[in-house]
């Protein structure tokens, strides 16, 4: 098993939180690893760290087996949770400009297609709704032809139609063999995309494992396990979706 | 590392061309200044102003009775051609060695140095010694060719500061310089891709402004269009590197905003935009050279009205690119991507 991302001993402190303490953890190569927890847990700090956008107090993080550096920035892509976009350039010169800085560079039309971007192209950054925008960060995250993408609470926000489509796009990227790093504080949203998954809380790991391993170490007696399906009480979101349809609105 | 220097170049300069109202009062203030400046007050100084021929910075004003006229403003000068060269143009109304003997010099087509010389008459049928009178001519610098380079300087220094500084502090305040660090862009193509693209931008706006001024309102040009467009160019680096200084860590628009006024406004009153500083204080211009617009008006005006060639405002130039490496040095060593 080749491990494609490993945080050692990751620390970070502010003059007044430890906001990570002692964070590691190991990402084999294409799993979607979720990093879970309440707000303020410390994840975007971890996740910022390992991107190398925040520097770390101390720790290290490492990308095949090398320090994190110049090969990582070429091929990992990153979704942030803000991220504003230059004003007046279309969706279309966003994604070509992004791609531009690459060594590394899928091909547009695809990206477009994956992401459900072609009816959008032409219009301004500024005038796209929260599910055409997070797409459209994802376009960019993918401009590299990503090994490691992080995607770091890409749903919040979102509707149930454009939460569903997220969804699909991750597993279809995750199908072409990338390795996925995803923060979120939905636990829907991790049980159905992540193999693995560590919980955070006040800046440290307080369990790491497959979803259904650490759901079998904690409930193991109390858990039923249908094979041929589910039975569970329907919810507010299985009417919403009923009602409205799953296909997206552009 | 050059495409990806061109693909922030080309960012940026389709998010400034597509802002038309940023556009617009980048191209049409400067027009309006010029034109409504130079109808209102061209031909309107107002106080007489007389050059005293002498070595010494301070007039004696004992020296003699005219010296004592009020309502004049004297100024010493230690260099003849210089003088005379203001007393062609205009910008002088008379010039006067006191002597013994008493010479002046003035041009008859100048109004105010008629009035002037009647002063100086009167004053001297006191005084001892002779009056020699000699005359000068030469077309008037009017107001409009004195307040272009002005104009074209503030325009670009408010374009330079602000469409870098600014902007940058905009950058990192909303995320985007932190989404642009996760990329294999370093600090230094984006900084020389900002610094490209404003550089290109104002130098084709004040391109644009000034032959379209020059040619409408028949402005005076005595040297080199390609040596004005090199003075034009290194302003505009040395410019906007001040603006990269004041952009590189801070992270409140309006904190950047105060800062830039800061610098602003005492390099718009101090450099020469509005007024001359000629016959202000000796440390008054002294602080005035700390400033890069400064040396790019005199460097401008230099060549626009006295027809100065490189070498004469070597000084000035070198000044500048002085000034842009302190800058660019500074600039490059304190900046940060991230907020915090």
């Amino acid at each position: 098993m080749t491990i494609a991302l490993e945080a050692r001993d990751l620390v970070k402190v502010y003059p007044d939180v430890r906001a990570v303490d002692g964070v590691s953890f190991s990402v084999p190569e294409g799993i979607c690893f979720g990093l879970l927890g309440p707000n303020g847990a410390g994840k975007t700090t971890t996740v910022e760290i390992i991107e190398g956008v925040t520097s770390a107090t101390s720790g290290e993080v490492y990308y095949y087996g090398e320090i994190a550096g110049r090969r990582f920035r070429q091929e990992a892509g990153i979704q942030f949770q803000n991220t504003a976009l230059q004003d007046y350039l279309t969706v279309r010169e966003t994604i070509s400009m992004f791609r531009s800085l690459y060594d590394r560079q899928a091909d547009i039309d695809d990206i477009v297609e994956q992401c459900s971007l072609g009816d959008l192209l032409d219009r301004d950054n500024r005038k796209l709704s929260g599910g055409q925008r997070q797409r459209l960060l994802l376009a960019v995250a993918l401009v590299n032809r990503p090994r490691l993408i992080f995607l770091d609470e890409p749903t919040t926000g979102l509707d149930p139609q454009a939460r569903r489509n997220f969804w699909d796009l991750v597993q279809s990227i995750r199908a072409g063999g990338a390795t996925i790093v995803l923060t979120t504080h939905y636990m829907d949203e991790a049980q159905v995309l992540c193999d693995e998954i560590a919980i955070m809380d006040e800046g440290k790991i307080i369990t790491q494992g497959a979803p259904e391993d650490l759901l079998h170490a904690r409930y193991g007696d109390k858990l039923i396990n249908l094979s041929h399906g589910e039975i569970r009480r329907p919810n507010l979101e299985d009417l919403f979706l009923d009602l409205t349809g799953h296909s997206l609105r552009v | 590392m050059l495409k990806r220097i061109y693909a922030i170049f080309m960012g940026r300069n389709r998010e400034f061309l597509r802002d038309r109202s940023s556009l617009a009062w980048n191209l049409l203030l400067p027009v309006a200044l010029v034109f409504g400046l130079s109808y209102a007050f061209d031909g309107q100084r107002d106080e007489y102003t007389v050059g005293v021929l002498q070595a010494e910075e301070t007039i004696d004003t004992s020296a003699h009775p005219f010296l004592e006229t009020r309502f004049v403003r004297f100024v010493a000068y230690d260099n003849i051609d210089e003088a005379m060269l203001k007393i062609e143009r205009h910008q002088l109304d008379l010039l006067v060695d006191i002597g013994p003997p008493t010479r002046y010099w003035i041009n008859p087509t100048a109004s105010k140095g008629y009035f002037v010389e009647l002063a100086l008459l009167q004053a001297s049928s006191s005084a001892t010694s002779n009056v020699v009178k000699q005359q000068v001519s030469g077309a008037p610098v009017r107001y409009a060719d004195w307040i272009l380079p002005g104009i074209l300087g503030m325009n670009m220094m408010f374009s330079c500061l602000f469409g870098v500084g600014y902007v940058i502090v905009r950058y990192r305040k909303n995320g985007f310089l932190k989404r642009l660090r996760a990329t294999p862009l370093t600090s230094f193509e984006f900084i020389t891709a900002q610094i490209a693209s404003r550089m290109v931008l104002i130098m084709l706006i004040t391109t644009v402004v000034y032959t379209g001024t020059h040619l409408l309102l028949d402005t005076r040009m005595e040297g080199s269009y390609m040596t004005l467009f090199i003075v034009g160019l290194v302003g505009a680096i040395s410019l906007v590197s001040l603006g990269l200084v004041v952009s590189a860590r801070v992270t409140s628009e309006e904190l950047a905003g105060g800062l830039l006024n800061l610098i602003n406004w005492p390099m718009m009153m101090l450099s020469g935009v509005w007024f001359s500083l000629e016959g202000t204080g000796e440390i008054l211009q002294k602080i005035s050279k700390i400033f890069p617009l400064t040396h790019v008006l005199d460097s401008a005006r230099a060549v626009i009205l006295d027809g100065a060639t490189l070498g004469d405002i070597a000084p000035s130039l070198v000044a500048l690119v002085l000034l842009s490496g302190v800058f660019l040095a500074v600039g490059a060593a304190i900046f940060r991507w991230e907020q915090f």
